[in-house]
């Protein structure tokens, strides 16, 4: 009686399809992928029961913290035009340069007489500068309310659409501050915003 | 699965050529593990949830009041928003009625606008009116809190209006600004 032969199999497993699920993974979050934000100090959101999600697009972004504002526009032509207004104004000419790292940046907090110089700086650098927030006050023209004013002109030209403007404010942020951006919205007739929360259940009725 | 024949064909010898059989199995463990790699470095730096956004609409500050119906203080409930989380609440016009204070949250603020709200239609007929005023003791999350009950015992009218300084008295009596 011939010996029973255990049959030696390979262990190698064949990757292919576990490559191919990997790649197709990957793929997706590659291409649904958007950079999370940092934000300049530390925000620690309010949690609420709204669900409505916050559009992609013509959104205005106003982060309060530590009693500092920082403005957030989203599109790169909005920055960009929105920079070119805001120099118009006060008088400052941008460079084609400082406009390219303008529309590449995320949140500003720093005062116009500051911006070029900010706007010169190596992307390092930057990153440790510290910013100061955009001033703002309670008189109709402060810097905050020319941003935001300058924002809505340039999506209302080029996008031909009304700037969503929603504000990020910290837990603890003291009333007065968010009252005084209230008070500037206000009196450009912004009536409508949003708050941003993050989710919480809502309780059950 | 496709194999590549990548045998070269082994002429050494004179005679015949024989391919020689080599499996053409390229071990993909590794690529996996940089795919997977890659994977979790993209699902770490993203942000997966998109941030969601609370509405509100603050009254026109318009300085002619011409098309402003007068809201009758019966049905009118005021929450004083102040210091330490508490609120102080109260029906109808200040100094009328006494306030009286509570936390936010479920045993509070929401059973307070549940039990009003029902009895202010029970009475009036019509829907209750809360004015939320935040003192400068408060904080953005009371705000945030306060508009959230609206929502959550479907208060249909409300607002956010700025304090007066008899209602700031009154926070300040009862130690809570």
């Amino acid at each position: 009686m011939p010996r029973v032969k255990v049959a030696r199999k390979s262990t190698a497993i064949d990757m292919t399809a576990m490559c191919d699920v990997a790649f197709l993974l990957l793929t997706f979050f590659i291409l649904t992928a958007k950079p999370r934000t940092e934000d300049p100090v530390p925000i620690d959101v309010p949690s609420s029961t709204a669900e409505v999600p916050l559009p992609e697009e013509d959104v205005l972004l106003l982060t309060v913290g530590q009693g500092k504002v920082f403005y957030t526009v989203e599109g790169t032509d909005i920055r960009k035009q929105t920079l070119t207004q805001m120099g118009e104004k006060y008088n400052i000419n941008f460079s084609p340069q400082q406009k390219q790292v303008f529309s590449g940046l995320q949140v500003i907090g720093v005062p116009m007489n500051k911006l070029q110089g900010y706007l010169d700086l190596d992307a390092d650098r930057r990153k440790t500068f510290k910013q100061d927030g955009i001033p703002n006050d309670t008189t109709a023209n402060n810097e905050l309310a020319d941003w935001i004013r300058e924002s809505r002109k340039a999506v209302a030209s080029l996008h031909n659409k009304p700037l969503r403007i929603s504000v990020k404010g910290d837990n603890k942020e003291e009333y007065p501050t968010i009252k005084k951006i209230i008070g500037i919205l206000q009196r450009q007739k912004v009536n409508k915003f949003s708050l941003i929360t993050s989710v919480k259940n809502a309780p059950k009725k | 699965m496709a194999e590549l024949d990548t045998s070269s064909g082994g002429g050494k010898k004179g005679g015949k050529v024989r391919s020689k059989k080599a499996s053409t199995r390229v071990d993909l463990t590794a690529m996996v593990d940089l795919a997977f790699l890659l994977i979790t470095f993209f699902i770490m730096t993203t942000t997966l949830s998109k941030p969601k956004a609370m509405d509100v609409t603050m009254p026109d500050k318009d300085e002619k009041q011409l098309d402003q119906l007068p809201v009758a203080a019966s049905r009118s409930l005021t929450l004083l928003l102040g210091a330490n989380n508490k609120v102080e609440w109260f029906v109808g016009e200040p100094g009328k009625s006494a306030p009286e204070t509570v936390d936010y949250g479920k045993d509070g603020l929401r059973k307070i606008l549940i039990e009003k709200g029902k009895e202010i239609q029970a009475s009036t007929g019509k829907y209750m009116v809360v004015l939320i005023k935040p003192s400068d003791k408060s904080n953005y999350k009371n705000v945030v809190d306060a508009l959230d009950e609206m929502k959550i015992t479907s208060v249909e009218s409300y607002a956010i209006v700025d304090i007066t300084p008899d209602e700031v008295g009154l926070l300040k009596r009862d130690g809570n600004y």
